[in-house]
């Protein structure tokens, strides 16, 4: 992978995985070891980002999003387990022993965070954390080229040279944030998993943010996940987007596509909550994302679906392919009953009887 | 920027010295004046008749008003003209320079021994939490910390100075205090023994700072153990200990770089009151073992009501408190710029 930002390291193989894709998750599932039982914090999930690709990973608090990023990179915490099949340009790295994984880390999966103040060491200064990183992926990479490779790339994040020799708490948030993106890039991952990283920052900074994220495939022909619950980021930024519901993609497609034509309900009472100029109204969901330990049967969606069938509860939709797009036909994947209506039993498509979800449940 | 006021914070710090000694010679000498007695009535009271009293008070100027007094200490004391006891007409620069020495060997021996029991067993506790290790390491924290200084002295001297074979009083044989310590350069025993090149004696004082170090050396030791061990467990917990983890960073450096150096910080901080504090142990381990130290003789002249020997000593003891203070931010900015502000 080149860049015209710093010339590319000589140890990176070109050309053969050009259409491979960079990373492809199938049937990811992960669980969270708990005093009550196992939490599937994502149970099944699939997705592909090819180079230079921006998908967006959208949904609630504790759908699961940051714990997909956390296991493309390794970083689960301890009593968690991971299975399924994860490779990077074909290499499965589910299947490497830690060790070999470990290699993986920084230098071809890179990792941006949320909370920009406190992700860089206060007892060291910006250069040191450059001269760490590269000193760690190339032992014998001369003082010279730290410097002027990190401060290529600092330069395009528009961090001054003069601030190379600064400590991190000299830097107001959203400059720690680029600090972090640059500590990232400087290794030319060719996967970058961005976990909600303008959720601290102020509406302005956000937007250079997004920006710079956005201009990475440029500079760097970077494939990035965007794990994010703000929707307007997604709109702006990514190619594809992938909404996530208990632990489950639900949905997965263009993103211009999923917004202005979206098929599974989840999606669209999603979209509907967003607030606008135009809103006189909040709308929001009722009832709170399923308990994870014990899902519940069927559809996980079921219970706070606007319109579920007596067949929901029952059995679990597959993601299928939805022809009926409007701008790019084909483009989108759903998982949902409606969706698939031939495969519902005829006396089971009639409403669902349910209980009113109560208030206080919201809690 | 960042650099460019370590200097300033350096000075800033050295001059803050001054109202700091200021308060600290004020309250010594209100403290020995709002205490009943003086020396006088302490050591001759109810022999002498009460005209021979007064004549000696007024030859101390204990007669004259406090401020005065107190005008006189304090200009006294920044000429460095400490004077002489009453009670055994001894220059208190004397016994300062005579018994500082085992004082100072006494703490720095203790001090070492926290420093490279505490710090380790810490870090060593904190890599597996909750562990068997972790819990036994802990609980012997707590009780080396809270366990009396003199009860410790009294157990090291039963049950530990004979199978081992170890001295449990003074600073060196009877014999070596005739030879080293009549002949003295330092002033520091053990110094003064490894300049003669009296090997034999230099051993022998060895020996007998075993058991007193380490009696001083277990209660702060405690306070090391738990503060390394939880601080470097929240260490470890930090943003950018996982950040380093993520660029990846290996875990032995990500731990010695990133969690444990950052650990040490408010370490350090609680390293220079432990100091002062063992200042205060001092006094108790050398009466327990009979240490020829400026504890011992604080003990002395506090029994005596010897208004110019306790003033002495504990004017002595507060400059030393002083600039260790000054020496542990000057630390602490290096390693924290924060500090530097």
């Amino acid at each position: 992978m080149s860049s015209p930002i710093n010339p590319a390291f000589e140890t990176d193989v070109n050309a053969a995985d050009q259409d491979l894709p960079v990373v492809n998750a199938e049937d990811i599932r992960i669980w969270y070891g708990t005093p009550k039982g196992p939490v599937r914090a994502v149970d099944g999930v699939s997705f592909s980002i090819r180079r230079g690709e921006i998908l967006g990973l959208v949904g609630e608090s504790g759908s699961g999003k940051s714990t997909i990023g956390r296991g493309l990179l390794g970083l689960l915490p301890p009593g968690s387990v991971i299975d399924g099949e994860l490779s990077f340009k074909g290499q499965d790295l589910l299947a490497l022993s830690p060790k070999e994984r470990f290699k993986y880390r920084g230098r071809n999966l890179a990792m941006i965070f949320q909370e920009p103040l406190t992700r860089l060491n206060p007892l060291m200064r910006v250069s040191e954390h450059f001269a760490e990183t590269l000193r760690t992926h190339f032992p014998k990479i001369s003082d010279e080229e730290i410097e002027t490779r990190s401060l290529n790339v600092l330069k395009v994040i528009g961090i001054p040279p003069s601030r190379w020799l600064a400590y991190p708490h000299e830097f107001s948030g959203g400059m720690r944030q680029r600090i972090m993106i640059a500590l990232a890039l400087v290794l030319q991952p060719a996967f970058v998993v961005a976990d909600e990283p303008t959720t601290a920052l102020d509406v302005l900074v956000e937007a250079q943010i997004i920006k710079i994220l956005h201009d990475l495939r440029e500079n760097f022909d970077t494939a990035l996940l965007l794990i994010t619950h703000n929707l307007g980021i997604i709109a702006e930024a990514c190619d594809r987007v992938a909404v996530m519901y208990a632990g489950k993609i639900v949905e997965i497609g263009d993103a211009v596509e999923v917004f202005s034509n979206p098929q599974h309900p989840y999606t669209q009472e999603l979209l509907r909550s967003t607030i606008t100029l135009r809103t006189d109204g909040l709308h929001s969901i009722p009832g709170a994302p399923p308990d994870l330990i014990d899902p519940p049967s069927g559809c996980h969606f079921y219970p706070r679906c606007p319109k579920p069938m007596e067949y929901c509860p029952l059995a679990e939709p597959d993601m299928l392919n939805v022809h009926g797009g409007a701008s790019r036909p084909g483009s989108t994947d759903a998982a949902c009953w409606h969706l698939q209506l031939n495969d519902v039993p005829a006396d089971k498509r009639g409403p669902l009887e349910r209980d009113e979800i109560a208030a206080f449940e919201e809690a | 920027m960042s650099n460019g006021s370590l200097p300033r914070y350096i000075l800033q710090r050295i001059l803050l010295v001054i109202p700091m000694m200021f308060i600290l010679l004020t309250v010594v000498f209100l403290l020995l004046r709002v205490a009943p007695g003086d020396p006088i009535t302490a050591s001759v009271g109810g022999k002498l008749s009460p005209e021979v009293i007064a004549q000696k008070r007024a030859l101390l100027g204990l007669e004259r008003p406090l401020i005065v007094q107190y005008l006189e200490y304090m200009w006294n004391t920044v000429t460095f003209n400490f004077g002489e006891t009453i009670t055994d007409n001894t220059p208190v620069l004397n016994i300062i320079r005579d018994n500082g020495g085992a004082t100072l060997t006494l703490t720095l021996g203790a001090f070492a021994i926290a420093v490279f029991v505490g710090i380790p067993l810490g870090r060593w506790a904190a890599r597996k939490r909750d562990s068997a290790r972790d819990t036994i390491i802990r609980i012997f924290g707590i009780v080396s910390f809270a366990t009396p200084i003199f009860f410790v002295a009294l157990l090291m001297q039963l049950f530990v100075a004979r199978p081992l074979g170890l001295p449990t009083s003074g600073i060196a044989s009877p014999k070596i205090m005739f030879t080293v310590a009549t002949n003295p350069t330092t002033h520091v025993l053990l110094i003064d023994s490894a300049i003669q090149g009296d090997w034999g004696a230099f051993g022998d004082i060895l020996l007998h700072h075993v058991l007193p170090c380490f009696t001083l050396g277990m209660m702060i030791c405690g306070v090391f153990i738990r503060m390394v061990r939880v601080n470097l467990l929240q260490t470890m917990q930090s943003d950018y200990v996982e950040a380093a983890r993520a660029r990846g960073i290996h875990e032995r450096r990500v731990i010695k770089k990133h969690a444990f150096r950052n650990a040490l910080v408010p370490v350090v901080t609680v390293i220079g009151l432990e100091l002062s504090m063992m200042l205060g142990g001092a006094v108790l381990t050398e009466s327990s073992f009979n240490w020829p130290g400026l504890g011992t003789k604080l003990m002395h002249y506090i029994m005596a009501r010897d208004y110019v020997g306790v003033q002495g000593i504990v004017t002595f003891f507060a400059v030393a408190v002083a600039l260790i203070s000054v020496i542990v931010d000057i630390a602490n900015a290096l390693i924290d710029p924060r500090v530097r502000f």
